[in-house]
C-alpha cells in the first residue's frame, strides 16, 4: 500500500524542530549535563557547569538560543519505501522548513553561498540532507542543528588494518587533545569506524544524533565506548577548556564494514550544545 | 582572583592581570568576527580608516542570533578566536588591548600580546542566552551588509571573562593540558 505525504507536513515539522533543537537540550543531553555538574571535581569545571545550567535555563525561559552559532542545518530522512510525497518537491520543501524555522525562530543565519566567495544566504538554507530508504511507510526526521567551533575540529584518519582498536583509540584522543578549548568542552564526540572515506564521516555525525545515554548492541563497540570515554576524561581539558574532569559527556560509536585493505576512522566532535531532535510522521 | 574592569582599558590594568583571574568588564566594547577582520585588514592595506579606533579597545569575537522584540540583543557567546589569529597581530599593533572568544591561539598573536602589553579574555562558549543579559546596548557601527557579523558596539555590565593570556605570555590552556 502506498502512502501519501504532503509535503507540507515536512515543511511544518522542520520548521518546529529547528526552533525547539535551538531552545531545549533534548532529555538525554540534559540529563548528562546535569550529571556532570556533580561529577566534575574542579573548582572552575564545576562553576563553568553550574553557568551552562543557567544558561540553559534562561534559553527555555526567555526563547533566546541556547548558542548564538545555531548552526547548519543536518537532516536524516528515513524514508519507508511505500510512501509517495505529494504536493511539490520534497528538498525544497525541506529547505523551506528550514528557511521557516531560522527566520522565525530568531535563529542566527550562518551560512555562505560558496565556500570561497561566501556570500550569507541569509536564511540558513540550503540544509545538508541525507536520505535512507528503509522498509515500511513512515518518514523519520532527524533534525541537528550543527555547530561549527566543534565541527572545524573534526578528522578522519584512514588507518591500516593492523593499527587496530588502539589505533582508533589513539586517533580519537588524538582529535580530542587538539580540539581542547575550541569545541566548548564538554564535548559529546561520534566516532565512525569502517566503510570508506565518506560513509565512516557519515557514521560519525549519525553517532552524534543517537541517544547519548545508551551504548552499541555491539559488545567490544560498547566497551570501546566506555574506555574512550574514560581516557578522555583524564585528560583535564575540563568544562571549557579550563582545567577539569568532564571534557566530554559521551563518546558513541558506529561501525560499518569496510574493504580488506582499510580502516577508515571519522571522529566527528561536538559541543555540549548536541541539539538533535527526532520526529516520526 | 576577582577584578572588575572597565573598558576601553588603560595600560596599567591590563599590566595587573594575571592568566586565570575572573574579570568582569563594564564599559564599551567592540564585536567583530571573520568577514569584519578580513574587510579590516583591507582597509589597512589600502591605507583606510578602520570603522572604529582600536586604541585601547577590546573585541569581542561574536556574531548573534538575531533580538526577539524587546530585547537588546539576541544570544551572544564567543566564537573560536584562531580564525582571527592572521588579522590580529595588526591591530595589537595599532594599540588594540584587548579580545574576547574562546579557544587557543598562535605564536604571533602571543608576541604580538606581549609587545604591546595586551590581554586575552575566555568567555563560556556555548552560554549565549547567559551572556546576552550582560549586554545592556548593542549598535551596528559598520558593515552592516555582513549581517550577524557586521561592526557592533556593546555596552556591557560586569560581562564574565577569565584571562587566557596576561601581557606577561602567560597562558592558562597551556597550563591546563600541558
Ligand atoms: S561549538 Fe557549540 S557551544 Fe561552542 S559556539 Fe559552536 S555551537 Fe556554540
Amino acid at each position: 500500500m502506498i502512502r501519501e505525504i504532503n509535503v507540507n507536513e515536512v515543511t511544518e515539522c522542520i520548521k518546529e524542530m529547528c526552533i525547539e533543537a535551538n531552545h531545549f537540550l533534548s532529555n538525554d543531553m540534559d540529563l548528562k549535563m546535569r550529571e556532570a555538574v556533580k561529577e566534575e571535581e574542579s573548582i572552575v569545571g564545576k562553576q563553568i557547569l553550574n553557568q551552562l545550567q543557567d544558561n540553559l535555563k534562561i534559553a527555555g525561559e526567555e526563547m533566546i538560543p541556547i548558542c548564538q552559532d545555531t548552526g547548519m542545518a543536518v537532516i536524516f530522512m528515513e524514508i519507508g519505501q511505500n510512501v509517495h510525497f505529494i504536493e511539490g518537491d520534497l528538498n525544497e520543501a525541506i529547505n523551506e522548513g528550514v528557511r521557516l524555522g531560522y527566520q522565525q525562530g530568531y535563529l542566527r543565519k550562518s551560512v555562505v553561498k560558496d565556500p570561497i566567495e561566501r556570500e550569507n544566504t541569509k536564511d540558513n538554507t540550503p540544509a545538508i540532507i541525507h536520505y535512507e530508504i528503509v522498509s515500511g511507510d513512515k518518514v523519520k526526521i532527524t533534525v541537528e542543528p550543527k555547530g561549527f567551533g566543534s565541527e572545524n575540529m573534526s578528522r578522519i584518519f584512514m588507518l591500516k588494518p593492523s593499527d587496530g582498536i588502539e589505533g582508533v583509540k589513539a586517533a580519537v584522543i588524538t582529535a580530542v587533545k587538539d580540539a581542547g578549548p575550541n569545541a566548548c568542552p564538554p564535548m559529546v564526540i561520534g566516532v565512525g569506524i569502517g566503510g570508506t572515506f565518506e560513509k565512516c564521516a557519515l557514521l560519525a555525525k549519525k553517532a552524534l544524533v543517537k541517544d547519548i545515554t545508551k551504548h552499541s548492541d555491539i559488545a567490544y563497540v560498547k566497551q570501546l565506548e566506555i574506555d574512550l570515554l574514560r581516557e578522555i576524561n583524564q585528560l583535564g581539558i575540563g568544562p571549557g577548556g579550563l582545567g577539569g574532569k568532564m571534557t566530554a559527556l559521551a563518546v558513541n560509536v558506529e561501525t560499518y564494514p569496510t574493504h580488506i585493505a582499510g580502516l577508515p576512522v571519522a571522529v566527528n566532535i561536538c559541543c555540549h550544545v548536541n541539539r538533535h531532535i527526532v520526529k516520526h510522521i | 582572583m576577582d577584578r572588575q574592569l572597565k573598558s576601553p582599558l588603560s595600560e596599567k590594568d591590563v599590566m595587573d592581570l594575571r592568566a586565570g583571574d575572573y574579570v568582569y568588564i563594564t564599559g564599551i566594547i567592540y564585536t567583530a568576527r571573520d568577514a569584519a577582520h578580513k574587510r579590516m585588514f583591507e582597509a589597512l592595506e589600502n591605507g583606510e580608516e578602520l570603522p572604529f579606533d582600536v586604541k585601547n579597545n577590546i573585541i569581542y569575537y561574536m556574531g548573534p542570533s538575531p533580538e526577539r522584540e524587546g530585547k537588546v540583543i539576541g544570544s551572544a557567546g564567543p566564537t573560536t578566536s584562531s580564525r582571527m589569529d592572521k588579522y590580529t597581530p595588526s591591530l595589537l599593533d595599532l594599540g588594540l588591548k584587548g579580545m574576547i572568544g574562546k579557544g587557543k591561539r598562535n605564536d604571533s598573536v602571543k608576541d604580538a600580546v606581549v609587545r604591546n602589553g595586551a590581554v586575552y579574555f575566555a568567555a563560556v562558549g556555548g552560554a549565549g542566552a547567559l551572556l546576552s543579559k550582560k549586554i545592556i546596548k548593542s549598535t551596528v557601527i559598520a558593515y552592516d551588509d555582513l549581517g550577524t557579523e557586521a561592526i557592533r558596539e556593546l555596552e556591557v555590565k560586569e560581562f564574565p571573562v577569565i584571562v587566557v593570556m596576561d601581557s606577561l605570555g602567560n597562558n592558562l590552556y597551556e597550563n591546563v593540558v600541558g
